[in-house]
């Protein structure tokens, strides 16, 4: 199928059946060691095409408008910004050294972009691509959440061991939260009400009140055989309903489902190996994980919380993120 | 699947090995996973609570105290140790705790006391205290240790003993006033062995020197050796005694020494040096009778940290090292860093720059400190000493790290490295402390 039919196909699917579960999806995937972005279609869980990019892609997402795909090449200390239409690289935004994760504003500009090696918060304004501004925060920073309302950033950053509440009219911090040890992951639920905080080394996942800066509890994880030490949390997604919630556990190979309500685990899902970051489609209906040892995605169906396939993709997958439409 | 079984120790899962396509080894494991059993575990919140309590202007005082040793020139002058050595690894750690105090309105200092050759440790203990230092990390010869430990015992101070590698500081001669950042020689032995029994090298060939550090390092061989299945087929002690480093004559002669005094071993997969005193470890690669792989003091080595160790976000801890100290991390830069970071990790979780309060939560299995080894590390309780993943590496590029999987252990596998508690012969474990 030829790139422009597919765009039709998907335009159609889009306006025919708005929240359909077969409503066909872009997955992009990056490979950190390949050097290269995975292109996956959400319907077929075929791969539709592999492209080169910089070095050490790791963070990816997409433009609000859904046109641009903004990808982090830690080793090239850029991030690089892919046309989605042409699947071409178009340019290179001023990133600032070393950038790992990256958030953009609601409205779509500016791009927040957390330089692991510096310290520091990149603000970019995008369709200018101009450093607005530089926030110092802690050592290596690396997760960024945007509150829905776009009023407040938050960094976490991994020997600080903080998440620091930064406001967006001032770009200052305003407050910093003491969360486990090595946060890399930081996301809020769409109702704004609670901040997901993911601790690598800590081994927990912090749900904190962004009203009072508050940690409403810290989720542990036990996996009978795995050694805790292996449990380390990365990426971490919560349905847009908010009732569930998931977490890649890293090497101990498994995505934990959290009750998003009751802040309980559930369930532990068996998927590849290393898993770092996860997306899931607009629809909510399948969850795609970053598998960086097992060179794989696995893909889990939210409704039925089972793992229904893995896809080949690079060398050490690790960023994800799914087309609107 | 398998199931680990708990409360058997050492027991090796052999690799299935198989070939796909030439030269390619995929080598693969059954690991345990189950699945599918929820459970939970929720946690205090006292722990990581905001940090606006934290009371304005604490101070915490980090003393570093340096006794300079003669040493031999190494025979490689890649190795020849950086005048700063440890303190540049404690003063970026410093950097670490003061980004992070800046957040919690703690400050932290850091006092370097360099010891000349002959000079008065225990005086430069004395004053570092004084000041108002009560952690202090010592770089010191394992005799000056013990002596500085014991000038301050009855005081509110904390040693981190960032050098020594000897087994017996953290087991007949431990002090309940020293906390080892530095691996001892036992964990080096056992990572170093878990490796190579892990790759089916388990006959060795050892070849040791004469000096009180070799014997040392050969005992922790053969404590490894009886632990992990390993086979010493001969040992062969290196007489020679070496005039100066490097002569102009060169190394033509080293080239026959070397293969003679190899030749006719009964068959072995490797050599395994124990050399600590550099006499002759480095001539042995490339230059051995039979083909085999040099592991030990020389070649192939266990250690706490290499320059080129990017796993785990180390590639982040090495950029900001270079920057700031224009040259390598190594392992003692590494072990002063670490030491300052558990520090400062304390004072932060305690939200104290109190003596009392620190030094408890360091001892505590509440220490989470991430040390760019893939997991948390924490001291060990009953000797003081930190429990850390080690690496296995040559010159240029670490090999593995250990433990390795399959080394089984009740608790934690990492403690498959170093002498465990029951085996411990420190009085603080049997007192608890």
């Amino acid at each position: 199928m030829s790139v422009h039919k597919f765009q039709i196909v998907i335009a159609m699917l889009g306006s025919i059946s708005i929240a359909s579960p077969s409503a066909a999806y872009t997955v992009y995937v990056s490979n950190e060691k390949g050097n290269s972005l995975t292109v996956i279609d959400s319907t077929t869980l075929e791969v539709l095409e592999t492209i080169q990019v910089g070095q050490r892609p790791r963070g990816i997402m997409l433009t609000r408008d859904g046109k641009q795909l903004l990808i982090c090449a830690s080793d090239d200390n850029t991030v690089q910004l892919l046309d989605v239409s042409t699947r071409d690289l178009v340019g290179d935004l001023p990133s600032g050294p070393d950038p790992e994760l990256l958030n953009i504003h609601p409205l779509g500009s500016p791009v927040y972009i957390a330089n692991e090696d510096d310290n520091l918060l990149t603000i970019v304004d995008l369709p200018e691509r101009e450093v607005l501004a530089e926030v110092e925060v802690g050592v290596e920073p690396e997760g960024v959440g945007v509150s829905p309302d776009g009023k407040v950033v938050v960094v976490t950053s991994e020997t600080t061991n903080m998440a620091h509440f930064i406001d967006t009219e001032t770009n200052t911090i305003f407050d910093n939260v003491l969360v486990g040890s090595r946060p890399r992951f930081a996301e809020f639920t769409t109702d704004g009400t609670q901040l997901w905080v993911t601790a690598e080394v800590g081994g927990t996942v912090a749900v904190i009140d962004p009203k009072t800066r508050e940690i409403i509890k810290t989720i542990g994880f036990e996996i009978p055989g795995i050694q805790p030490e292996y449990i380390q949390p990365v990426g971490v997604r919560v349905t847009k309903d908010g009732t569930k919630a998931f977490v890649a556990l890293g090497p101990a190979n498994h995505v934990a489902v959290i009750d998003a309500k009751k802040l309980e685990v559930e369930k532990y899902l068996l998927v590849g190996k290393r898993v770092w970051q996860l997306a899931f489609t607009p629809d909510d209906g399948l969850l795609f994980t970053t598998n960086g040892n097992s060179n794989d995605v696995s893909v889990i169906d939210v409704a039925s919380l089972k793992v229904v396939k893995s896809i080949p993709v690079g060398y050490a997958p690790w960023g994800v993120t799914v087309s609107q439409d | 699947m398998q199931e680990l079984e708990h409360g058997q120790s050492f027991l090796i899962r052999r690799p299935y090995t198989f070939k796909l396509g030439p030269l390619v080894l995929l080598i693969g494991y059954s690991l345990a996973f189950l699945s599918q059993i929820p459970s939970l575990l929720a946690l205090s919140d006292s722990e990581a609570s905001s940090s606006r309590a934290i009371e304005e202007g604490a101070v915490v005082s980090i003393g570093y105290l340096k006794q300079e040793v003669k040493r031999l020139i190494p025979l490689s002058r890649l190795n020849v140790e950086p005048g700063d050595l440890g303190i540049a690894g404690a003063e970026i750690a410093l950097k670490d705790n003061n980004t992070t105090g800046k957040f919690t309105k703690q400050a932290f200092t850091l006092d370097v006391e360099r010891v000349p050759i002959g000079a008065d440790a225990i005086e430069a203990l004395r004053k570092l205290v004084e000041k108002g230092n009560h952690f202090v990390l010592v770089d010191a010869p394992a005799e000056t240790l013990l002596r500085l430990a014991d000038s301050v015992k009855d005081k509110d101070v904390l040693l981190f003993n960032v050098s020594a590698p000897e087994v017996r500081l953290r087991q007949e001669d431990c002090r309940a006033n020293v906390l080892h950042t530095a691996p001892d020689r036992a964990m080096l032995a056992d990572a170093l062995a878990q490796y190579l029994v892990w790759k089916q090298w388990q006959r060795w060939l050892v070849l040791k020197g004469v000096h009180p550090e070799d014997l040392a390092y050969l005992d922790a061989l053969h404590r490894a050796v009886r632990r992990f299945g390993a086979t010493i087929v001969e040992e062969r002690e290196y007489k020679e005694t070496p005039g100066a480093r490097r002569s102009d004559t060169g190394q033509q002669q080293i080239q026959l020494q070397m293969p003679v005094f190899t030749q006719g071993a009964p068959t072995h997969d490797v050599v395994v040096v124990a050399d600590e005193a550099e006499i002759f470890g480095p001539y042995l690669p490339y230059r051995t009778w039979d083909p085999r792989p040099v592991a030990g003091t020389a070649g192939l080595k266990a250690m706490s940290w290499h320059p080129a160790h990017e796993q785990w976000g180390a590639t982040q801890m090495q950029n900001r090292f270079q920057r700031f100290a224009n040259r390598f991390m190594l392992p003692l830069d590494y072990q002063a860093w670490i030491a300052v970071r558990a520090i400062g990790e304390a004072a932060s979780r305690t939200q104290s720059s109190e003596f009392a309060s620190i030094a408890k939560h360091l001892r505590s299995d509440k220490l989470e400190l991430a040390a760019f080894k893939g997991q948390k590390v924490t001291f060990r309780p009953w000797d003081g000493q930190l429990r850390q993943p080690l690496l296995v590496a040559g010159p240029e590029l670490p090999v593995s790290m250990s433990p390795q999987q399959g080394f089984l252990h009740e608790y934690a596998e990492v403690d498959t490295l170093g002498i465990d508690q029951p085996e411990s012969k420190c009085e603080l474990a049997r007192e608890g402390k």
